[in-house]
């Protein structure tokens, strides 16, 4: 009889483990194709309240057609507002900062300083580094992007690429499908990008990450159905 | 508005600003030293030509102008080459948005010359595109000197400044922000 029933356990045991895997499975597709159709919705905010920002720089003309952006933007919506830069790049954070303070003298002083932050994140390889080390710098750089994203939990994910955008809206796609923060992620594809998106827009595109890609040309949003065609921002 | 006619004394001078930006276009630098360009340059009635020649190694032929030539002078790198721009009456660049921008903001005439050793070389689009608009000229720079003669400064439209204010609204509905 024992020799019977550990039998029976022992049969019984992959089917449930199988069992169990394959729900897992499939609730986790259910969960990702869940968060994708909503991503695509409008945020239910009827209180209006006002929604924690994330920016994320990169150089030269990006940065300079981000804030061009963020310029216009409400800022009693947008509040409080997180600026972030690869750690090579102090000229980004820079411009922020002289944004933020041009604010400042408009309205009250603390208030506007209080509502706006500057940080620096790692980059996961420099220019010219060897691909053995960047394995290295890589698992540093997503480990710090993991924790500035556990401590800021942004609403609202702005950025134009390259590169480090990848990684912060990765993150925050997977606290959507696990229920740690719903972020709303835009993604501004460059003035410089007439014919093709760029990588970083490709996959944004492709992996359904971003909820909603902006392109500066038409024929580009012709190529890209699920873009929105927003005409030149510089 | 009235930027064309402050200072009499500006109005001889006629300069021909070429930038390279951060990175090293040598074939830009050697097509403007050429003979032929310097000449159609004059011809077009400009006087002086200021090469911007960032980290190349090809080192342009000094000149101090005079009798039917341009005087001619360069300089690698500077912090700003926003002065070079304003005073500048034609400007040759390199296809970097952010010079090119620059550029038609300041409502000058562009030549943009496509650096065809880059290997991801998608800032040709942009260029190409623009002067499909008749915003600038396009060209490689073996193309340089035919595109100066044929080139008609006054056919060139301006370029009408962009506008953050679409993406902020559809930006803003999106997020369940009433539109105001």
């Amino acid at each position: 009889m024992e020799d019977a029933g550990c039998s029976d356990f022992i049969m019984l045991t992959p089917k449930i483990v199988t069992t169990l895997i394959v729900f897992a499975i499939v609730s986790a597709i259910v969960r990702v194709y869940h968060v994708i159709v909503r991503s695509q919705k409008p945020l239910y905010n009827l209180a209006r309240q006002p929604l924690s920002t994330l920016i994320i720089l990169c150089s030269g003309g990006h940065t300079a057609e981000m804030l061009n952006l963020v310029s216009i933007l409400q800022k009693q919506r947008f509040t409080p507002r997180i600026y972030i830069a690869a750690s090579t790049d102090n000229m980004s954070l820079q411009k922020a900062h002289v944004l933020e303070s041009s604010l400042v003298n408009q309205k009250d002083v603390e208030e506007v300083l209080k509502t706006s932050q500057f940080m620096q994140i790692y980059r996961s390889r420099e220019v010219g580094q060897s691909y053995l080390t960047s394995v290295g710098t890589t698992l540093i750089a997503m480990a710090h992007a993991l924790w500035i994203m556990i401590k800021i939990r942004p609403q609202v994910i702005l950025c134009n690429g390259p590169g480090t955008c990848i990684l912060l809206c990765i993150i925050a796609f997977l606290f959507k499908i696990v229920g740690i923060r719903w972020s709303s992620i835009c993604y501004i594809e460059s003035i410089a990008r007439v014919r093709r998106l760029s990588l970083s827009g490709l996959l944004l595109y492709k992996l359904h990450i971003a909820d909603q890609i902006f392109v500066q040309w038409p024929q580009l949003q012709q190529k890209h159905p699920r873009t929105y065609y927003v005409g030149c921002l510089v | 508005m009235g930027g064309t006619d402050d200072g009499s004394d500006v109005r001889s001078v006629k300069m021909v600003f070429v930038t390279v930006g951060t990175t090293c276009f040598d074939a830009l630098v050697k097509a403007v030293d050429t003979q032929e360009v310097k000449e159609e340059l004059f011809k077009k009635g400009y006087t002086h030509l200021l090469i911007q020649m960032g980290r190349g190694s090809f080192i342009p032929t000094k000149s101090a102008g005079g009798l039917g030539c341009l005087a001619v002078d360069y300089f690698t790198f500077s912090s700003s080459i926003a002065d070079n721009l304003k005073s500048a009456s034609l400007v040759i660049s390199h296809a970097g948005s952010g010079s090119i921008f620059e550029t038609l903001r300041l409502g000058k005439p562009l030549i943009v010359v496509v650096n065809e050793d880059l290997m991801d070389n998608h800032q040709s689009e942009l260029a190409e595109e623009l002067a499909e608009r008749k915003h600038l000229y396009c060209a490689h720079p073996q193309a340089l000197y035919s595109t100066i003669a044929d080139m008609n400064v006054d056919a060139l439209l301006p370029y009408p400044p962009g506008d953050a204010k679409p993406v902020a609204k559809l930006i803003n509905r999106f997020l369940g922000f009433p539109d105001d």
